[in-house]
């Protein structure tokens, strides 16, 4: 390929070799120019492979496996097909973990998505320095490290101290004083999903921002002058030429949710009770809790399975990229 | 400006201010409890601006046991996947850019794609692989595990900076009868040093702010990283929350200046397959 296409590759030599009147290069250096990318590309190919290819090879066999603790000493397992899969869906307790994973996506996709468009929407229309006001507060919350922000949110709904018990009391929403919040799953999942939407919306702001912001002037005012309304406009002209923006953001925002992990570990002191349980976690359980490798390994493929099925589109879209460049 | 297009301006920059204030309030409020004295700490009423401040909670914090192993295993990590990413991920970015070959297309695909592997989903081959040759409990392991974590950015957004170099800035260097290596260091290294940078500090806040895979390969307390440290600060008594937002406070200290410098450069790395590069 490379002797043919030299002038696009950046290596004005190349080129010249591929005149037939051109005396041509020794073999060794035009072999060493046709493997110098695969070289290049080596490394990167080798870290990939040893921490993502053979990986995801050894979490399919191991969920035909029986990979206990024992099988953890002798490096062996026991293939025993498809028993962790019947096992599972006869389980009426995964069914509710998957129900409560794709609900706890969707609400926090939503959100997530909703109240980015929305600030991204503000950003545009405020001042300069006002915008790099909100621009460096945003920042500032998407930097801070996961671990960071679950302690902060557990300190601020403590029951006894914390400041959201009181202002909400204050606010005179109701009697919140002493509300122990992770007592009842529901009211924890809200704060889970608060710390979760909380540091989602900056990258989801920003990037939709940094979108609206290419998006021609002429288009817009064109529409206005035709006399088409705010909304109009929004709908007709932004929106479509965001789409793919609006995909990507999407589709990341359900891979991230739908592996929530830390959040809920942390904030139930690496020890959530099952009703906290989303499939991550409870593969987790299932894995190092129980040393259930096996089990463990199987929810997790189906948690893999499920979130390539939500994030389709966004797949076929980053193929097709791949065959253009 | 007519009156009500000046009142729209101040609403919206109010809204602005609003949206900012309850954005960052989280932020402030581990800041100012960490400065805050026990009693003022707990107290029925929150008291909303530190008064009077102190450092006790900071020095609690960093007396506390493994304090400074855990940041030199932070530090230590935090280097190496930075060295190790750019040097790896500048190859394959010179490779995909300045290169055309069989297999091209294929690998873009895969970089992308790494993106979207959920990683809490193999958290259970690695650890078995890792035990299987005895990389466990070392930080060797979790090196490489970031690695990945850190190299699709690193190679699209090198890769995004190279196609932005003119050949013909190369080929002239060479015409002046400079070698293909000289020309790399004097031409295409200074113009790609920006993107080294940017993609130096994503690698370091990646591998800063890690914490499953630090957990779960790393097992002794003076072997273990600052956020699993971190992760791990509840005592018996119940939660020390002075000292532990003043280590919040440090952990997220390096990371929300180096962040406050690229933030611009990540957001289009991650979604590079958006916008038309």
């Amino acid at each position: 390929m490379s002797s043919q296409s030299g002038s696009e590759a950046g290596f004005p030599a190349l080129t010249a070799a591929a005149g037939p009147h051109v005396r041509r290069r020794p073999f060794h250096e035009r072999t060493f120019r046709a493997l110098s990318p695969y070289l290049l590309l080596a490394p990167a190919a080798v870290v990939i492979i040893a921490v993502l290819g053979y990986p995801l090879y050894l979490l399919t066999r191991l969920s035909f496996e029986e990979f206990g603790l024992a099988s953890l000493v002798s490096k062996k397992g026991t293939w025993i097909g498809l028993d962790n899969y019947s096992q599972i869906f006869h389980d009426r307790q995964f069914w509710t973990v998957l129900f409560r994973t794709v609900v706890f996506t969707v609400v926090n996709v939503g959100l997530t998505m909703v109240f980015g468009t929305l600030i991204a929407l503000l950003l545009a229309q405020l001042g300069r320095s006002m915008r790099l006001l909100l621009t460096t507060g945003l920042v500032l919350v998407w930097a801070t490290p996961v671990i960071v922000a679950v302690n902060i949110f557990r300190w601020m709904v403590d029951y006894e101290f914390g400041v959201l018990n009181w202002t909400l009391t204050e606010l005179h929403i109701g009697d919140f004083l002493n509300k122990d919040w992770f007592a009842d799953s529901t009211t924890g999942f809200a704060v889970i999903t608060a710390i979760v939407v909380w540091g989602a919306i900056p990258f989801v702001a920003i990037t939709i921002y940094a979108g609206l912001s290419q998006v021609p002037t002429e288009l817009v005012e064109a529409a206005e002058i035709d006399g088409a309304r705010r909304w109009r406009i929004f709908k007709d002209i932004t929106l479509p030429l965001l789409l793919p923006i609006f995909v990507i953001l999407t589709s990341l925002s359900i891979i991230w949710d739908f592996q929530v992990f830390n959040q809920i570990w942390i904030a139930r002191g690496s020890e959530p009770e099952e009703d906290y349980w989303l499939m991550s976690v409870s593969s987790f359980a299932q894995a190092f809790s129980l040393g259930e490798y096996g089990f463990g390994a199987a929810i997790a493929l189906v948690m893999v399975c499920v979130m390539f099925l939500a994030t389709f589109v966004y797949l076929r879209q980053m193929i097709r990229m791949g065959e253009t460049r | 400006m007519s009156a009500r297009r000046f009142a729209g301006r101040i609403g919206i920059n109010l809204l602005g201010l609003l949206v900012f204030a309850v954005m960052t309030f989280p932020v402030y409020w581990m800041v100012a409890t960490s400065f805050k004295e026990g009693q003022n700490i707990l107290s029925d009423t929150p008291q909303f601006f530190p008064s009077p401040v102190t450092l006790s909670n900071f020095s609690d914090a960093i007396h506390r046991e493994f304090f400074w192993d855990v940041v030199k295993n932070s530090l230590i990590i935090v280097a190496a996947v930075v060295a190790f990413s750019m040097v790896v991920g500048f190859l394959a970015a010179l490779a995909l850019a300045k290169f055309k070959f069989y297999g091209r297309g294929a690998f873009i695909v895969l970089i992308l794609g790494v993106q979207m592997v959920p990683l809490n989903a193999l958290i259970i081959p690695l650890y078995i692989q890792l035990s299987r040759v005895g990389l466990t409990n070392e930080l060797t392991g979790v090196i490489v595990t970031y690695m990945t974590f850190v190299l699709p950015f690193t190679v699209w957004t090198l890769r995004g900076f190279m196609l932005g170099i003119p050949k013909e800035l190369e080929e002239a260097a060479m015409v002046d009868g400079s070698t293909r290596f000289g020309a790399f260091v004097r031409i295409l290294l200074p113009l790609v040093a920006p993107g080294l940078v940017a993609t130096s500090i994503f690698a370091f806040i990646v591998s800063w702010n890690e914490f499953l895979i630090a957990y779960v390969f790393l097992n002794d307390p003076q072997k273990q990283t600052l956020t699993v440290w971190l992760a791990g600060f509840t005592t018996i008594r119940g939660t020390d929350w002075g000292p532990l937002m003043a280590a919040a406070t440090l952990t997220a200290l390096p990371v929300l200046v180096f962040f406050l410098l690229i933030h611009r450069r990540i957001a289009f790395g991650l979604t590079a397959g958006a916008v038309r590069g």
